[in-house]
């Protein structure tokens, strides 16, 4: 079992395909991630430098630009896991399978 | 003077959103329908934890509940482990304060489940068993990374765990009317009993009961807020500016002022006086949430990485739910608990202290027996965070510093399971005994603590043994190590420890939070340390690396459910 599986892991990673693969996933996964960093660091830096803009008004009303930016970023959150779940049940999970399956797993 | 004032503001971050562990804990009456409700609540999980008991037989059952929990079950449970009682009486008491403040410790708590998914979940999923340093040491010499993972488990939980079982006694004592003493010892027997007999099998459905609990009773509320706004959030917020301003103008102020300070619950305020410090602590937030060993161990108690994935979308989804609800709860309150003098006091300021914001709420809007549900929610909440916490501890020490470090991996399952039981006693026994030593003491800093080790030593050692190849031994076990040593000493000097807790003065390490400098130190040592490296050891470590890529990446070899 454990040979088989060696064998298995070293056919699998000489497959060009693999190494793709892990590429475009590992990208997602990184582009994901400086999206959310880079989002709620400028997110604390404009309440750290510009507290002023977050307290404006929207519209009319009292609703400062601050909730939603607020908000919008907790729903950023929620909606990027989302984008990288859909992607590897969509995409990454069957390629990833197929390779496997090409491999004798 | 000017130096006192500048140091508070710096230390607003860690302490207001710990403001649920501390502060003005007046005891109240004792309160029976809360009672009532929290026995309901202790029957159910105590019969689960004994169903759960019979099926805890092995090591595998006791850490990870056999690999069998579902992804959204999962998800559930992570988020019943992350929600504490301080983010829902806090964060809604720092709302009815100062308004838009509260909502951004909401988004930090949030922005670090994302990236645990996108940099993590699979990879842990896919090369770990039952502890986060099953993955730390894949390839490593065991022994030295073993140990500084357990270590700085060890370190982390018990920060957490004070401070969570110092806010129960003073929340118990606040809510239930039971003197604090009594609290912390049923929260540390109570807590013992589910991981002693039901291990995470009673662990996980305790968090879920909670979950589901908390996330209904806080959905409850928020929908009776809405309706009175009309369901219009502009409507909610323009009352509570309306509702403010007229506070402001009953101390005297001119009316132009009286708006003004009016309108500044729509604005951040205080939250941030100083960019570094504001920094630092989104940064401890956010990596230290990818670093907290009881939220990592939950990634081995499903069967795959594609449940593992969906546990994140899962608990991610369920958390930010909860942090839009008590934004909504906080305005909620300004509305409904500030008007009302029957919840203020003489001088206008909260019945039972300012965190009780959200409990007064609850009687506003369901009267006593919604007060009394909410209460007992609150008290569960505060135990499964707990047994969480115990649990990742206790496996620790048995499966890593006894079964791998001081058996060399030849333990039996039976005896691994008798250590973690040992440690678990002794753990709750240790919780309960810190709790009451610091009952009158100001805690505040260690749960920023615990985020703050976290993030400058877990989550350093596991990116880069997940993902660079040059990555060595002693790289990780000594890095790590300077990583956790730095954010351990700055906070020691930052003003949370050094100016409140022990009245030094002016704090050395001007900053609230140790991240900003404690994160890039364990990464640069690890770095460092493992370029420098050229003994034999460091050869098998980067030779190990390929190996180590592809079974994280594909799963090839990955403990399933049949194994354990």
């Amino acid at each position: 079992m454990q040979d088989e599986q060696d064998r298995l892991a070293a056919a699998v990673a000489a497959d060009p395909r693999y190494e793709a693969l892990v590429a475009r996933r590992s990208q997602l996964g990184w582009t994901l991630s400086a999206i959310i960093f880079i989002a709620f660091v400028g997110y604390l830096l404009l309440i750290a430098f510009h507290p002023a803009l977050l307290a404006m008004p929207v519209g009319a009303g009292v609703t400062s630009l601050g909730i939603p930016l607020g908000l919008g970023l907790i729903l950023l959150a929620i909606a990027l896991t989302g984008v990288y779940v859909r992607q590897a049940n969509r995409h990454h999970d069957a390629q990833m399978a197929a390779i496997l399956r090409d491999h004798g797993a | 003077m000017r130096a006192l004032i500048a140091a508070l503001a710096l230390l607003l971050p860690a302490s207001a959103f710990a403001a649920a562990l501390e502060g003005e804990a007046q005891r109240q009456p004792i309160n029976w329908v809360a009672i009532a409700m929290f026995v309901a609540f202790v029957g159910l999980t105590l019969w689960i934890t004994k169903a759960a008991a019979a099926r805890t037989r092995t090591a595998s059952d006791f850490y990870t509940a056999g690999g069998g929990i579902t992804g959204f079950q999962n998800g559930l449970a992570m988020a019943g482990d992350y929600m504490s009682a301080a983010s829902f009486l806090g964060i809604s008491a720092q709302i009815f304060a100062d308004g838009y403040d509260g909502l951004i410790y909401s988004t930090g708590f949030l922005v670090g489940w994302p990236i645990l998914l996108f940099l993590m979940a699979e990879r842990l999923r896919n090369l770990g068993r039952f502890t986060f340093a099953d993955v730390a040491s894949y390839r490593f010499a065991q022994p030295p990374v073993r140990s500084f993972a357990a270590v700085s488990t060890l370190l982390v939980v018990s920060f957490y765990l004070v401070a969570q079982m110092v806010g129960a006694g003073q929340l118990i004592k606040l809510l239930f009317g039971l003197p604090y003493a009594a609290a912390v010892v049923i929260v540390g027997g109570l807590m013992m009993l589910y991981v002693l007999f039901g291990g995470m099998r009673a662990t996980t459905w305790v968090q879920i009961i909670k979950a589901v609990l908390l996330l209904g009773g806080a959905s409850f509320m928020a929908v009776m807020v809405l309706a009175q706004a009309g369901f219009s959030l502009e409507t909610l917020f323009a009352r509570a500016v309306e509702v403010k301003t007229q506070a402001a103008l009953a101390t005297g102020v001119s009316a132009d002022q009286a708006l003004a300070q009016g309108r500044a619950i729509m604005a951040p305020g205080g939250f941030i006086k100083d960019p570094v410090s504001a920094i630092s602590f989104g940064l401890a937030l956010m990596l230290g949430t990818a670093g907290l060993p009881h939220i990592l161990m939950r990634f081995f108690t499903v069967p795959d990485a594609k449940e593992a994935r969906k546990s994140v979308l899962w608990a991610t989804g369920w958390i930010g739910y909860f942090y839009i609800l008590t934004f909504i709860i906080g305005f909620g309150a300004i509305l409904l608990v500030g008007t009302n003098a029957a919840y203020l006091d003489g001088q206008g300021a909260l019945r039972g202290g300012s965190n009780m914001a959200a409990i007064h709420l609850a009687h506003a809007i369901g009267g006593n027996a919604f007060l009394g549900f909410i209460s007992a929610v609150a008290f569960a909440t505060i135990l499964a965070v707990v047994a969480g916490l115990t649990l990742s501890a206790a496996s620790a020490v048995s499966h890593d510093l006894y079964a791998t470090v001081l058996r060399h991996g030849q333990a039996s399952s039976a005896d691994e399971l008798r250590v973690s039981r040992i440690t678990t006693l002794a753990l709750g026994a240790l919780a309960v005994l810190l709790g009451l030593v610091f009952e009158k003491q100001n805690v505040a800093f260690m749960v920023s603590l615990a985020f703050a080790l976290a993030a400058s030593g877990n989550f350093p050692v596991l990116i880069l043994s997940l993902l660079w190849s040059g990555c060595t031994t002693r790289g990780a076990a000594w890095g790590g190590t300077i990583g956790l040593l730095t954010a351990f000493v700055l906070t020691l000097l930052s003003p949370a420890v050094w100016t409140t807790t022990f009245a030094l003065g002016d704090a050395p390490f001007p900053y609230s939070s140790a991240a900003i400098v404690s994160v890039p130190a364990g990464f640069l040592a690890i770095w460092l340390i493992s370029l420098v490296d050229r003994s034999p050891r460091a050869a098998i470590d980067k030779a190990g690396y390929p190996a180590q890529r592809v079974r994280a990446e594909t799963g090839i070899g990955a403990f399933t459910a049949s194994d354990h």
